[in-house]
């Protein structure tokens, strides 16, 4: 087996075209020292092999997986894919490697770096995607539930069973802003579609109402003599605050604009 | 007064209650309806006290025929006074849900002419909740000591979990702060509601679709510092509560001076938060780690180690039990090294069927080294760079805060007693680092 220190393969993106990499690593016995996508730009350094994606291939390599190391280990790496770890695609095919040879006690081995690392990376990702399920709002426009978000790992597949569960009479979309995609739901139908921008309109009065009745709830439910604001930081990164209701508003466009025109600043979204 | 208003005054006297979480029960919603639970319980938000954030919390109403004395709506106090009709409240409820502000309701309420008729009040809004908008999210709902037990009986068959206020630890504080209260009338409900969850279990074993009461059990909340009681008295009333009553969570409230009264602490007095903190601490020992209550605590030390904290307290009171080898030991052996938690104790478990594990291994499986370092060993080693200097062990097994706390109480300096053990940095021999550490802390603290 030789590790090929100037082998670098691209891939389409695709969790069938990443299975395809380790299919073509197998077959020449080789290991490329990174796996990127497609149109990563080229540099004469590197050997480059564009791998293609097969169905045919991919297939054997997905039913060997569960057979060889068990299912657990295909659930681990379908969701290391949607992680935001650097290189997750040679760990995956590191790991896969390691499954192959080891069998399902792979997933045992938590002290081994490629191991330890994708671990790390998928708890990650199911922290964010936990706590996304709680710090998502939702606004009302015509009837239909409207978020956005900005997560660092891919959540959305995470989170689509959770909010079909929950809302399975409405209809509702959830706009994935980091990696432009947005789970869309009508009863009973989810469907996750690639999504450029949303513009949104200006929401209705009683949409606003609730806003306020819910900053109203959120300032008033404080017990000030346990003012805490470190523990609440920790508990909740500011990052998750730029889209959540109780700090502003959604609607920030229209109030942006506003600031703009230098016209009457309320200074009431801050 | 429009729901502005009483939104604002019901929240306002709602808030001093801790229990805010949604866990203990997975739901989805039923066909043609809304709202789901999940076990673990989420989040939606954190105030900027830091608490979770999990349900709408609001009062039925806050006029109270009671006149408990450490309470903002007794009915002695100047305050204003709201009530939310239940169809209000049902929607104000159906709505933030729909915008994932909440996963459910948390229903508590003063006495508004009696128990009995506050409870008719908030089963109307259960009812609603539950049949007009088929809601399956989650909800909590108080029941009010005095309260009839049919009527409890109703209310919890719409509520997922119930909990009745112990507040006051002990008989003698509850007599003398809420003399409209009884034991008797506290733990009668609470009784009652534990004989209705173990009957209906027994019903859905027989007939699956039964429906259930309180799924996600029962629990209570004590205020910490209002009274005289020890934290001795309040963790062993804990441990009953969860043998007796199999309570799922007990809550500690440090107490707010909310007023001046001769028979409560001063208005200035500052929350013990600290003390909450450590009684959280224990609780969580007493409930994930195998500990009871008179390991942590005894008749002779009647409060926690403000310096440190119970698990770690307890382990350096019985050196005789480490170094530990984490290799070998078993799982509720592991659970007892400070630096362990209940995550790493089962990596550790895992990750050593297949491999020998080193230090660099443990700290991959997220063991806090700086504390373990002194009560574990890896393959018959210590640490290779374990240093046993008063400073070293006191930086480790502290919190940063709370060790300025320890300076202030115990200043550094020449004429200190308490440091005249470690003036020279000690080197202590393998066999007897254990009793070194256990010597250095307990002999000053
Ligand atoms: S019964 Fe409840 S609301 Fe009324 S005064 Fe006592 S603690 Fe406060």
């Amino acid at each position: 087996m030789l590790n090929q220190s100037n082998l670098i393969y691209r891939y389409d993106g695709s969790f069938d075209g990443l299975l395809c990499c380790v299919f073509e690593s197998y077959d020449k016995k080789e290991i490329p020292m990174d796996i990127l996508l497609t149109d990563t730009p080229q540099t004469m350094l590197f050997h480059t092999k564009e791998i293609m994606t097969d169905s045919l291939k991919s297939n054997r390599v997905l039913s060997s997986i569960p057979r060889k190391m068990g299912i657990d280990a295909l659930d681990f790496v379908r969701h290391a894919f949607l992680t935001c770890l650097t290189q997750k695609e040679l760990y995956i095919l590191l790991f896969l490697r390691m499954g192959y040879r080891y069998g399902p006690s792979v997933m045992n081995m938590l002290t081994d770096n490629v191991v330890n690392i994708l671990f790390k990376a998928v708890k990650h990702l199911e922290k964010e995607s936990h706590l996304l399920k709680g710090f998502l709002r939702f606004s009302i426009f015509n009837n239909i539930l409207v978020a956005e978000i900005e997560p660092k790992n891919y959540v959305l597949p995470m989170m689509t069973q959770h909010f079909c569960e929950r809302y399975p009479e409405e209809r509702f979309l959830i706009y994935d802003k980091t990696h432009s995609m947005a789970l869309v739901y009508q009863p009973y139908q989810p469907t996750v579609i690639p999504i450029d921008d949303l513009e949104l309109p200006e929401p209705n009065e009683e949409e606003q109402s609730y806003q306020e009745l819910w900053r109203l709830f959120y300032d008033t439910i404080e017990v000030q003599g346990r003012h805490n604001p470190e523990c609440r930081m920790s508990q909740m990164p500011k990052r998750y605050w730029k889209y959540m209701t109780e700090f502003g508003c959604p609607q920030k466009k229209p109030l942006l604009k506003l600031e703009n025109s230098s016209a009457n600043r309320t200074g009431e979204y801050y | 007064m429009d729901v502005f208003d009483k939104l604002k005054i019901l929240t306002d006297a709602a808030k001093y209650d801790v229990a805010c979480t949604s866990s203990g029960v997975n739901k989805k919603a039923a066909a043609g309806g809304i709202g789901s639970a999940a076990a673990s319980g989420i989040c939606h938000s954190f105030s900027a006290d830091g608490r979770c954030i999990s349900l709408l919390k609001v009062l039925m109403t806050n006029v109270c025929a009671y006149d408990c004395k450490y309470c903002i709506n007794r009915r002695s106090n100047d305050t204003p006074r709201a009530s939310f009709t239940p169809r209000e409240l049902a929607e104000l409820t159906i709505n933030f849900y729909r915008r994932n502000y909440i996963e459910g309701l948390f229903l508590s309420s003063g006495v508004m002419k009696s128990p009995d008729y506050t409870c008719e009040q908030m089963i109307e809004v259960l009812r609603i909740l539950r049949e007009e908008y088929r809601f399956s999210g989650y909800i909590h709902a108080k029941a009010i000591p005095g309260t009839d037990s049919t009527l409890i009986a109703h209310l919890g068959m719409l509520a997922d979990r119930m909990s009745v206020n112990i507040e006051l630890p002990s008989q003698g504080s509850l007599q003398m702060l809420a003399p409209d209260k009884s034991k008797h009338s506290i733990f009668a409900p609470m009784g009652y509601i534990q004989n209705r969850i173990q009957e209906n279990s027994t019903d859905i074993i027989k007939y699956r679709h039964a429906p259930k009461f309180v799924p996600a059990g029962q629990s209570t909340q004590m205020i910490i510092g209002a009274t005289p009681d020890t934290d001795f008295q309040i963790l062993n009333l804990t441990e009953g509560l969860y043998k007796k009553y199999k309570l799922k969570r007990v809550f500690f409230s440090a107490y707010m001076p909310v007023t001046e009264n001769s028979l409560l602490p001063t208005i200035d007095t500052k929350p013990p938060l600290l003390r909450e903190h450590r009684l959280y601490q224990a609780d969580w020992l007493l409930r994930f780690y195998g500990f009871k209550a008179s390991e942590l605590l005894d008749q002779h030390h009647q409060s926690f180690n403000p310096y440190i904290d119970p698990k770690c307290n307890w382990a350096l009171n019985h050196m005789e039990f480490f170094p530990m080898n984490v290799n070998r030991a078993p799982y509720s052996d592991l659970l007892r090294v400070p630096g362990i938690g209940v995550n790493s104790a089962k990596r550790i478990v895992i990750a050593r069927r297949t491999a020998t594990l080193n230090f660099d291994g443990l700290k991959k499986l997220g063991v806090v080294l700086k504390r373990a370092q002194y009560f574990i060993t890896c393959g018959g080693k210590a640490m290779d760079s374990l240093k046993i200097t008063q400073d070293a062990v006191l930086r480790s097994l502290m919190s940063e805060k709370i060790l300025s706390i320890y300076h202030r109480d115990f200043p550094l300096g020449p004429k200190s007693k308490q440091l005249s053990l470690f003036e020279q940095p000690l080197m202590i021999q393998p066999n007897l680092t254990q009793e070194g550490i256990g010597k250095c802390l307990t002999s000053q603290i």
